[in-house]
């Protein structure tokens, strides 16, 4: 009989781990023992059939953990470049002239939330497929419209995401996997498309984006060649950016690295000047460099069998969505949460609409709302301190594969960001994904409205749960 | 030769303070050593002592003291070197209070000197978290009950495989490097390590060890299921007595256990035999066998202690029943019956913890014959009706039939109360037998809580023209932190008879009801 570690357990230092009564540690703190008590939740909330099919995949846990750490090594290894700038129809896969791509799961017409539809109507008119909005609303019921996910075409757009045919997109190329990912250029802040805002000047800024901001943006990019996102993104989170909901580092050191490249363009002076302006006054103009970036990342850990790596969260204002890597292209989906926020003067929570974009794609790799910490400003924004982000951070290593090998958080000592979010792991514990975001006026033409807090809906994650064991199995 | 410091601006509270005190005190070559804050009593008394330099004198209430008087500068530095690893211990973990992890794994990840879990979460999750911890080559003691048998030998046999313990399910108590975990007691350290599967019987076991001028080295818990079920075959008592056997701070070995499988104990024994070392062995409620060789068998709680204690100081031991001398306890006896009444007929035991009222039961059972009880292994002697006394009846008042939507009486005695109050009103009570359990866990004056209504049984039975003797044991040594000695007076406050333990408050008892049954 082997009993080695309990006589060298007789011979230190007593150090405790508590679980269940909390008064248990503190009286052995009283007597100056350490002891660390475990904040604990039930897991999966007491669901009996989520633990019978986490035993179910526990014992098969060998297989998955093998999976998943391929998984982790791509997302991990995965380097994402800005290439180029070209025209929706041109680049992105199966797109046409008559396509409209959505955020989130799929989603028709007739289900769609009020800023996305009005979005919608705004794409429509910019491509020139309707003049009106009535003319609009009715081509997009007429059946004629191809509505689809950007995620079944490698793209990703916040808030209502809308992508059109000749709408610019950055192309970022994963440089180690050689997979692309597609997204629109950011419209700024106020009335905007992705708001569902459609009115003259929303189309006109688009019309400018398209014939003189991009093509400027796309020269610059030659001059410079390809920009490493990766590099950009563990630069962002040590200056007091997320990546997801505050980008002003990121825009900013954006600007830096295309400035010389911009002054020397053989433009008027007061065009380049315009460029420059635009960037500088919208601090999410990195959000669509990170949103691509993220979502040419994790594709490259797509389709992984045996993986509980999920690989997509998306929402379309009416339904929550996400994938798996071991499920393939199947959408696991409930209905989108209300967001818990703050809201800008004049608006209150009776004018928002439900959770909304693409965006939440930045936290499948380990950033946004994962990486809170290295943000503490955000939290003002939802109403809390720079612990509530430190503690949010600290809750998703518990549901995160591992830790982000480039993507660091300085208060944490640089410890690497919670990266790769594990299903598992979410029902194992009963804590979900922290996803913080923008919130949009409800009706269509309006646009932003405030910023606050999201729970995801639990079933999402319960089905796939179900979904994965069956499939292991 | 005295070393002071005065540390500015550190501030920690008197009673964590007190702790280390003691702590420094037990270390070899200090004289005398004062942990304390500035406060103007705190240098006034340093003063006195003469330890106080110009340095001590200026220091203000928010500023640490550290005195140590030892017999050279080396022994001075080590002890101030064991205040500040003391000291830090607390600073670290108030440090870290903001956020605790969600999970044991992210616990281990914070803190990777960890080496043993308490788990008290609710039965169905317990054993999964138990796992984990085993797998993480972490030492477990699982308070959680309602953990199936099944799940019990599964885990126990992951820890003989992985070489740790696996104390429990359902273990209370235990001592580990002398220091109580969940209920347990404050117990001199000392040169007797003991393995019990059953919970008040090693806070019983310990704390007379205590009294008895002993002290113990470890206090392995194994969960009441170890011995008593085959299946488990004594696994975590055969364990437990491996380790006490390779531990060479250990000299003497004292197993308990509730009445244990025949094969089992048999195994039990012969492990016992083969480690070399004296030991007692007490299966509560089964005959004594007689000693062999190295081995010896105790009669109750209180003699598996003696037994111990006496084996480690190389005394002889000689069985006696009460401490007091035979006279007194005959005053005390004549005393106690004279006024009870002819209707008074029969003993009532109402007890808290579950072991202690066992062996009331079975030492009350040799003399009176049938005793009734919520615990009773004879199924006509189980009470028909949980909630009323017929006959002799002693009742374990933890049992979880009396403790639905309630804390266990050890922790809430409201239970007990209200169960006195009924007592109170039956005129065929003759004797009320109980037990007060101290230590961590405890109520912080489980005494006091009660003493009204035993005040107010003892006035109704005078009412009736009767007399009510109150026989308790206090389970508990003179540092825990409820105060025996205030506990005593609390009880005899009220008349209460105080005896040093269960074994010889039982014994009163069966004397007293003995005594009035030739009135």
């Amino acid at each position: 009989m082997n009993v080695d570690r309990i006589t060298s357990l007789f011979e230190k230092d007593l150090n405790v781990i508590n679980m269940g009564l909390e008064s248990f540690s503190e009286t052995l703190v009283e007597q100056g023992v350490q002891s660390t008590h475990v904040f604990w939740s039930p897991p999966a909330g007491g669901d009996a059939r989520l633990l019978e099919a986490l035993d179910v995949l526990n014992s098969r846990k060998e297989e998955i953990d093998l999976a998943n750490k391929k998984a982790l090594e791509i997302i991990q290894k995965g380097k994402p470049e800005i290439i180029d700038i070209q025209i929706a129809i041109d680049v992105i896969p199966r797109m046409t002239a008559r396509t409209v791509l959505h955020a989130g799961p799929p989603v028709t017409w007739e289900n769609m939330c009020g800023p996305m539809k009005g979005a919608v109507i705004g794409g429509l008119i910019f491509e020139g497929l309707a003049h009106t909005r009535e003319e609009a609303e009715q081509l997009a019921s007429s059946g004629e419209i191809i509505f689809d996910p950007c995620h079944h075409h490698s793209t990703v757009g916040p808030m209502a995401g809308i992508v059109t045919a000749s709408m610019p997109v950055w192309v970022m190329k994963n440089a180690v996997y050689g997979n692309r990912a597609y997204a629109t250029l950011n419209e700024g802040l106020g009335k905007v498309l992705r708001y569902g805002a459609f009115s003259h000047e929303v189309i006109d800024k688009l019309r400018w984006m398209r014939d003189e901001l991009a093509p400027i943006l796309k020269k610059a990019l030659e001059r410079h060649g390809p920009v490493d996102m990766k590099n950009l993104i563990a630069q962002v989170l040590q200056m007091g950016d997320e990546g997801h909901n505050r980008n002003r580092a990121g825009t900013s050191l954006f600007i830096r690295e295309m400035a010389p490249h911009l002054v020397r363009l053989d433009e008027d002076r007061e065009t380049i000047a315009k460029v420059f302006t635009f960037m500088h006054l919208n601090d999410h103009f990195f959000l669509n460099l990170t949103m691509p970036a993220c979502k040419c990342i994790i594709d490259g850990a797509r389709d992984i069998e045996n993986s509980s790596l999920i690989v997509t969260q998306a929402r379309n204002g009416t339904e929550f969505g996400i994938q798996i890597s071991g499920l393939g292209d199947r959408w696991f989906t409930g209905p989108a949460s209300k967001v818990d926020g703050l809201y800008l003067p004049g608006y209150t929570a009776d004018d928002a609409g439900l959770d909304i974009g693409d965006s939440t794609i930045t936290e499948t790799v380990g950033i946004g709302g994962f990486a809170m910490a290295a943000a503490p400003a955000i939290v003002q924004f939802v109403g809390g301190t720079p612990e509530d982000a430190m503690n949010f951070t600290l809750d998703m290593y518990e549901i995160t594969l591992g830790e982000n090998s480039v993507f660091q958080i300085p208060s944490l000592d640089f410890r690497g960001t919670p990266t790769g979010i594990d299903l598992m792991k979410i029902i194992e514990r009963g804590i979900y994904p922290v996803i913080n975001t923008g919130i949009a006026h409800k009706d269509p033409g309006v646009g932003m409205v405030g910023a606050g807090l999201v729970k995801p809906p639990a079933n999402c994650f319960d089905e796939a749960l179900l979904a994965f064991a069956e499939r292991v199995k | 030769m005295i070393h002071a410091i005065v540390e500015k601006d550190l501030y920690f509270d008197s009673v964590f303070l007190m702790l280390i005190n003691s702590e420094v005190k037990k270390l070899k070559g200090i004289l005398n050593a004062v942990v304390s804050m500035g406060t103007e009593m705190n240098i006034e008394l340093l003063k006195d002592m003469g330890y106080a330099d110009e340095n001590v004198l200026t220091a203000t209430s928010n500023d640490l003291l550290v005195v140590i008087e030892s017999v050279d500068r080396e022994t001075a530095d080590t002890a101030v070197a064991a205040v500040y690893d003391l000291l830090n211990k607390k600073k670290k973990k108030n440090s870290g209070k903001a956020y605790q992890p969600r999970s044991l794994q992210s616990a281990v990840r914070d803190e990777p000197e960890a080496n043993m879990v308490i788990i008290s979460l609710p039965g169905e999750f317990a054993a999964r978290e138990a796992k984990t911890a085993l797998n993480n080559g972490l030492n477990v003691m699982m308070f959680s009950d309602n953990v199936s048998i099944e799940s019990e030998i599964e885990l126990k046999e992951l820890a003989c495989e992985k070489g740790l313990l696996m104390m429990g399910p359902d273990c209370g108590t235990a001592i580990i490097n002398g220091h109580p975990l969940c209920f347990a007691n404050v117990v001199a350290p000392g040169d007797i390590g003991v393995v019990a599967a059953s919970g008040t019987g090693l806070q019983e076991v310990t704390s007379c060890i205590d009294t008895f001028g002993g002290g113990i080295t470890q206090g392995i818990g194994t969960g009441g299921r170890d011995l008593k079920d085959p299946r488990i075959g004594g696994k975590m008592m055969l364990m437990g007595i491996e380790a006490l056997k390779q531990d060479p701070s250990t000299k003497v070995i004292a197993v308990i256990s509730k009445p244990a499988a025949h094969e089992v104990a048999d195994k039990i024994l012969r492990a016992l035999e083969k480690t070399g070392k004296p030991s007692v062995v007490h299966f509560i409620g089964q005959p004594r066998e007689t000693k062999r060789d190295q081995m010896h068998f105790a009669g109750s709680l209180e003699e598996t202690a003696k037994i111990a204690v006496a084996l480690s100081k190389g005394e002889s031991y000689s069985p006696s029943v009460f401490t007091l001398p035979q006279s007194e306890i005959r005053a005390i006896v004549a005393g106690e019956s004279e006024k009870i009444s002819s209707d008074q007929k029969y003993l009532r035991g109402l007890y808290t913890g579950g072991t202690v009222a066992d062996e009331a039961i079975i030492l009350l059972e040799q003399v009176t014959g049938p005793v009734y009880s919520n615990n009773q292994k004879k199924k006509e002697l189980q009470l028909p009706d949980p909630f009323k006394s017929v006959g002799h009846t002693i009742v374990d008042l933890g049992d979880d039939i009396y403790t639905v939507g309630r804390p266990h009486p050890m922790i809430d005695p409201t239970t007990r109360e209200e169960r006195i109050n009924i007592e109170a009103d039956d005129k065929e009570m003759a004797v009320m037998l109980i037990d007060i359990v101290l230590g961590y866990g405890s109520h912080k004056d489980p005494a006091g809580a009660i003493i009204a209504s035993l005040k107010e049984a003892r006035l109704k039975a005078e009412a009736r023209r009767g007399y009510l003797p109150v026989i308790a044991s206090v389970i508990g040594t003179k540092n825990d932190f409820q105060g025996y000695d205030a506990t005593v007076s609390t009880l005899e406050s009220a008349g209460c008879i105080v005896m040093p333990s269960n074994y010889q408050a039982s014994m009163l008892a069966v004397e007293i009801i003995k005594k009035r049954g030739t009135l």
